[in-house]
């Protein structure tokens, strides 16, 4: 059974305003859903406020009155009233969007949906949204602390704010975090609460991890047999640091439903497997070993068999300064071959550092092109023509075949970049 | 009066309303954003045994939710596009799948006393009453 404070039930009676008894119906609704008993109380939600893909630009177009918003009343809100938007009530971020703001061209946006996509943009800026732009607001100035209630959205977030920070949020959507950012709550339940977060399956590490590829692969196995649980990763490689904990979770989050992981010795809520599992008995337990392994790479690879690269994509969940230093230094001397686009994707934070560094110049001086906002999966965007792609990202390995219908190859880094500079594919399984 | 027995299940209801139709079962969790199109209500996901299948206007029964926080956006978009579900049957509660019942505004049961992927099988007659959380199922044929 719900209970709302006296400040919830003046919201949901309309004394703050439409917009925000709308968001509080709208939170109330989902938290009956979920079988919450109450609120807690959030002053920092990531989420897309406002924002419209093309579908969503058609059909709210000429809905808006009276300087009140369609998609915001109608969408974020699940509201059947043209409300209001008043300003953000909390800290409140935007994820990632539709296009980059200099090479939208270069995606293939229309200017028509592009100036959208701008507009869009000023909508959520003018009511104190931080326009982030990114899928990994933790590289880009949004960093909770440990404990931390948060409501965000972007399930490679969403897992590594739980799980490498201590934060605490489930992984809200669209209408639930709109609703958040006007009201500053967010159901109580799942990963706010504290007997939630202990480990369920265990899993036992028996191959070597190092690499990013390694980390994103080992995430790809976890998320497919522990699903929506919380796994305990235990073993005897060396500490992750953060891209390869980035790559791990985003896999998990993209083959399962995983919200949130414990790596024993790594992670804060992990300091030793006893703390990982709390007062839970493991329901399972699994084993990645070399089967495992192959099986792994295999899957990521199942739709690739023509070796003629046309595309490498590279920056899933959006790279890190480090990983923009490395693609830099990999393609030194060299160029991307002329059957072959090179894209790498980041946040604008990261972009503006990687320019002053020079990196960006360095890869553009090779014939890469570092784009930001996006991805090649989230904009439904490929250069012409494309038919095999090259990533070094388990998930958008995940997604992009099921979203473009093009063949991808996953593999390392080096594999990729090696790929846009012969336009051949020579990974190899580990 | 048809003979045909009729299986009766209990549980919790999620989301409001009445609604009966053609069962759609599937024992995996059901993607979101990236493993759905929402215009057609089909699921596009590479390797899911549903691929290639509409729910569109179906009793959509189902482990529950997985994959990008995109999920409810995605089915909020099926329902604005008149290809949303009739109702959901599932297993497992997740924000996801909550938050993605609320928007589509379908009736939805879950916490059901025996396990509906058990009894249920896709082309059954399934009605869901999300107020009282009870599912009747009549078997096909």
């Amino acid at each position: 059974m719900l209970r709302l404070t006296d400040s919830e039930k003046a919201m949901l009676d309309g004394r703050n305003g439409k917009a925000r008894q709308k968001a509080m119906e709208l939170l109330v609704r989902y938290a009956e859903a979920l079988g919450a008993e109450r609120f807690v109380d959030t002053r920092n939600v990531a989420g897309v406020p406002g924002s419209a893909n093309p579908f969503l630009q058609r059909y709210y177009a000429g809905k808006d009155a009276d300087g009140r918003d369609a998609i915001f009343s109608f969408f974020d809100l699940d509201s059947d009233e043209l409300v209001d938007t008043p300003d953000a009530v909390v800290p409140t971020f935007h994820l990632q969007g539709g296009a980059d703001p200099r090479e939208w061209q270069t995606l293939g946006v229309k200017v028509e949906i592009f100036r959208n996509y701008q507009e869009r943009e000023a909508f959520a800026a003018r009511h104190d949204v931080t326009i982030l732009k990114t899928c990994t607001p933790y590289l880009a100035g949004n960093v909770p602390a440990k404990g931390e209630h948060c409501a965000w959205m972007e399930s490679s977030a969403v897992i590594f704010a739980n799980s490498v920070l201590g934060a605490r949020t489930n992984t809200e959507g669209r209408e639930s975090t709109s609703a958040a950012m006007l009201t500053g709550k967010i159901p109580d339940w799942g990963l706010h609460r504290t007997e939630c977060r202990f480990g369920t399956h265990r899993v036992d590490v028996q191959v070597p991890v190092d690499s990013v590829m390694d980390w994103g692969m080992l995430g790809y196995f976890v998320g497919d047999v522990v699903q929506e649980h919380i796994p305990v990763v235990a073993g005897g490689f060396e500490r992750p640091e953060i891209v390869r904990l980035k790559h791990f979770g985003a896999s998990a989050s993209s083959s399962g439903g995983v919200e949130m992981y414990h790596i024993v010795g790594t992670t804060p809520e992990a300091e030793s497997i006893e703390m990982a599992f709390g007062p839970n008995k493991p329901i399972d337990r699994f084993t990645y070993d070399e089967a495992a392994r192959r099986q792994v790479y295999d899957r990521l690879n199942a739709n690739a068999s023509d070796p003629n690269v046309d595309f490498v994509m590279l920056g899933c969940p959006h790279a890190a300064l480090d990983q923009l230093r490395e693609a830099a230094a990999l393609l030194e001397g060299k160029r991307v071959s002329g059957n072959c686009h090179l894209w790498i994707f980041t946040s604008r934070a990261v972009d503006s550092e990687a320019r002053r560094l020079g990196y960006v110049k360095a890869i553009n001086d090779a014939g890469g092109v570092v784009m930001t906002d996006t991805c090649s999966a989230f904009a439904q965007a490929i250069p012409p023509g494309t038919k095999v792609a090259a990533l070094d990202s388990a998930k958008q390995a995940h997604y992009l075949p099921a979203i473009l219908g093009v063949q991808a190859w996953f593999g390392s880094t080096k594999d990729c970049i090696q790929a846009a500079i012969t336009s051949r594919w020579s990974g190899e399984r580990p | 009066m048809r003979v045909s027995a009729t299986i009766v299940l209990r549980g919790r209801g999620v989301v409001g309303g009445r609604a009966e139709g053609e069962a759609l079962v599937t024992r995996e969790t059901i993607p979101g954003w990236g493993g759905v199109n929402p215009q057609q209500g089909v699921i596009t996901e590479t390797h899911h045994e549903l691929r290639g299948q509409s729910f569109k206007d179906k009793v959509l029964v189902f482990r529950g939710a997985k994959g990008s926080s995109g999920w409810s956006a995605m089915y909020h978009t099926a329902r604005l596009a008149g290809a949303a579900p009739k109702a959901l049957i599932f297993n497992e509660m997740t924000t996801k799948v909550a938050l993605g019942a609320v928007v589509m505004r379908v009736p939805s049961v879950t916490d059901l006393d025996r396990d509906p992927l058990d009894l249920i099988e896709t082309g059954d007659w399934v009605m869901v009453d999300g107020d009282l959380g009870i599912v009747e199922i009549q078997k096909r044929g």
